[in-house]
């Protein structure tokens, strides 16, 4: 039961950051066909920083906490650090090691925020 | 129930996985195999291993005799008239492709109709979407009423269309629904079609009487029924065989050769190009052996036992929800889909695994199926001859366990 310490049951239970954003900011959506993991974040971007960061949808309990303690990690942060973020960043918030069977779950959230980052990085240039 | 000594035939069921004693159930993906069949396999290489029907030498004449013995060990099973009406693929996909490529793309034309269910599995799907791009021709769906079965009257009403080709699954792989193969195939054939059935979770797990059903094609693998990988059976009558075109060119599938034209060999090698997998083959003969020596009416009642009991238990899970029939008992194949309310399939099998349970999570290569109940995924359980009620008690138990765990 080591994938499913309290940590990470609780993120998936009660989810940090989990909603949307109603005012102007960007929204990207992400899945995983093959296990119907679906995330959405909206995302306002300041300055060059995240300012706010909300996500939502549906997955299984290593997706949902991965996305929540990502969220709370980059709240305030410099898009160029978020930029530098991986899967052994992910693993280490959630605590554990990822099998090579889950590692599509862990990464979900975070593929769809560098998906938004290197968009809004692009369009500062 | 049938004795559990017949564990001891299949070695891989004394493995332990993550400290515990494997229970396998997921059968539906595939079956685990008995020594007799992996016996088999390795004599035929110790003892036989030859390229068929092309040397007169020793060897090559007791290489092709297996195969040819398995093919009529094949047609006898299933009832056939002969093996020239069984022909060997890689798998039930590619059986039921080989009919969309030579009947589909020779006897169709732009309009023609093609019949199929809205509960197939991806392999009855995407080939006669390829001929509907090829040649234009419609594709509908029976539909799946919310009681799990097919509406056959919708079925009646589409039939008044005048399809050229009506192909269903037997035995759903995810819902457990079984349907009336004999009633579908009657009604397609007074509308003047075709019958494409597949039989991949059907032929596994019950007596099956191609003459009795009437069906024009069968499509099954023999990995699903305690044979090896590698090997698919696309039964076909002979008459409509012997009018269809080849499926691939090559070796073994000729008469003649000229640089400009060729003729084609005698059922069944004229669907069967190059090199077949002649071990599988073989040993998939023994499979059939082992099947019919344990006889597929018992194995058919033992699951259908088996799954009743496990219906039984899963309906007293907390939060847990059966996708397919739960009451049927006597229509229903030996397999559970199930979403639990408070945890994710994924976390559901990963969990499992954990305590040496073998179990699904996904969509079953049933897509839209899925999508038309509103489900993104399910968890699923599949039984075979081999598994037993402390398995399901077992099974029981870790799902409490889950359910404690992501609901506390
Ligand atoms: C109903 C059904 N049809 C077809 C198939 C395809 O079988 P194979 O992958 O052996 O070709 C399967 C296997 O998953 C199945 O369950």
């Amino acid at each position: 039961m080591d994938l499913y310490k309290k940590e990470i049951l609780d993120h998936y239970k009660n989810p940090r950051n989990f909603g949307k954003i109603k005012t102007e900011a960007k929204s990207t959506h992400g899945e995983n066909p093959s296990c119907g993991d679906s995330i959405n974040m909206d995302i306002v971007f300041k300055q060059g920083r995240i300012e706010n960061i909300k996500f939502s949808g549906d997955g299984c309990a290593i997706a949902i906490a991965a996305a929540s303690m990502l969220t709370e990690k980059v709240k305030g942060m410099k898009i160029v650090d978020v930029a530098d973020i991986g899967f052994q960043d992910i693993q280490k918030l959630l605590g554990v090691e990822v099998s090579h069977s889950r590692k599509n779950c862990a990464i979900l959230a975070l593929n769809v925020l560098r998906k938004m980052v290197l968009q809004e990085l692009k369009q500062q240039k | 129930m049938l004795d559990p000594k017949i564990r001891d035939d299949f070695p891989i069921l004394s493995l332990e996985v993550n400290g515990k004693p494997l229970v396998y159930f997921d059968n539906a993906a595939t079956s685990q195999k008995p020594q007799a069949v992996i016996d088999k396999l390795v004599e035929y290489y110790e003892t036989s291993n030859a390229n068929i029907h092309r040397g007169i030498h020793y060897l090559s004449e007791k290489a092709t005799e297996g195969y040819e013995e398995s093919k009529k060990k094949v047609a006898r099973f299933i009832n056939a008239k002969s093996y020239k009406e069984i022909i060997y693929t890689r798998n039930a996909t590619e059986s039921i492709n080989l009919v969309a490529y030579t009947l589909g793309l020779s006897s169709l034309s732009k309009g023609d109709l093609v019949i199929s269910t809205e509960m197939e599995h991806h392999s009855n799907i995407i080939p006669w979407q390829i001929i509907k791009k090829h040649k234009k021709i419609d594709v509908e769906f029976v539909p799946v009423r919310d009681d799990y079965t097919l509406d056959i009257d919708e079925y009646k009403k589409l039939l008044q269309r005048k399809p050229k080709l009506v192909t269903f699954v037997h035995a759903s792989n995810v819902l457990g629904t079984i349907n009336p193969a004999k009633e579908i195939t009657r009604l397609a054939h007074k509308a003047g079609a075709f019958v494409l059935i597949d039989g991949a979770q059907s032929v596994p797990h019950m007596k099956i009487d191609v003459e009795d059903i009437d069906c024009d094609f069968l499509a099954f693998s023999s990995h699903k029924m305690c044979g090896p990988t590698g090997i698919g059976v696309l039964y076909g009558k002979q008459e409509i065989l012997e009018e269809l075109d080849p499926f691939m060119g090559g070796g073994d599938m000729i008469n003649h050769v000229t640089y400009e034209e060729s003729t084609w060999n005698k059922l069944p090698w004229k669907f069967e190009a190059g090199t077949p997998n002649i071990a599988d083959a073989v040993a998939f003969g023994a499979t059939v052996d082992y099947l019919e020596k344990i006889g597929m009416r018992d194995i058919e009642k033992h699951e259908r036992e088996l799954v009743s009991y496990a219906l039984d238990k899963m309906k007293k899970v907390k939060g847990l929800e059966i996708f397919g029939q739960d009451d049927r008992v006597e229509s229903r194949g030996g397999m559970v889909a199930f979403t639990l309310k408070y945890a994710h399939p994924h976390d559901v099998a990963q969990l499992l695994d954990e305590e040496g349970i073998a179990v699904r999570s996904g969509h079953h290569c049933a897509q839209p199926l899925h999508e038309k109940f509103k489900k993104s995924t399910t968890s699923r359980a599949s039984f075979y001859l081999y598994n037993t009620k402390e398995e399901v008690d077992k099974m029981i138990a870790a799902l409490d366990r889950v359910v404690e765990l992501f609901h506390s």
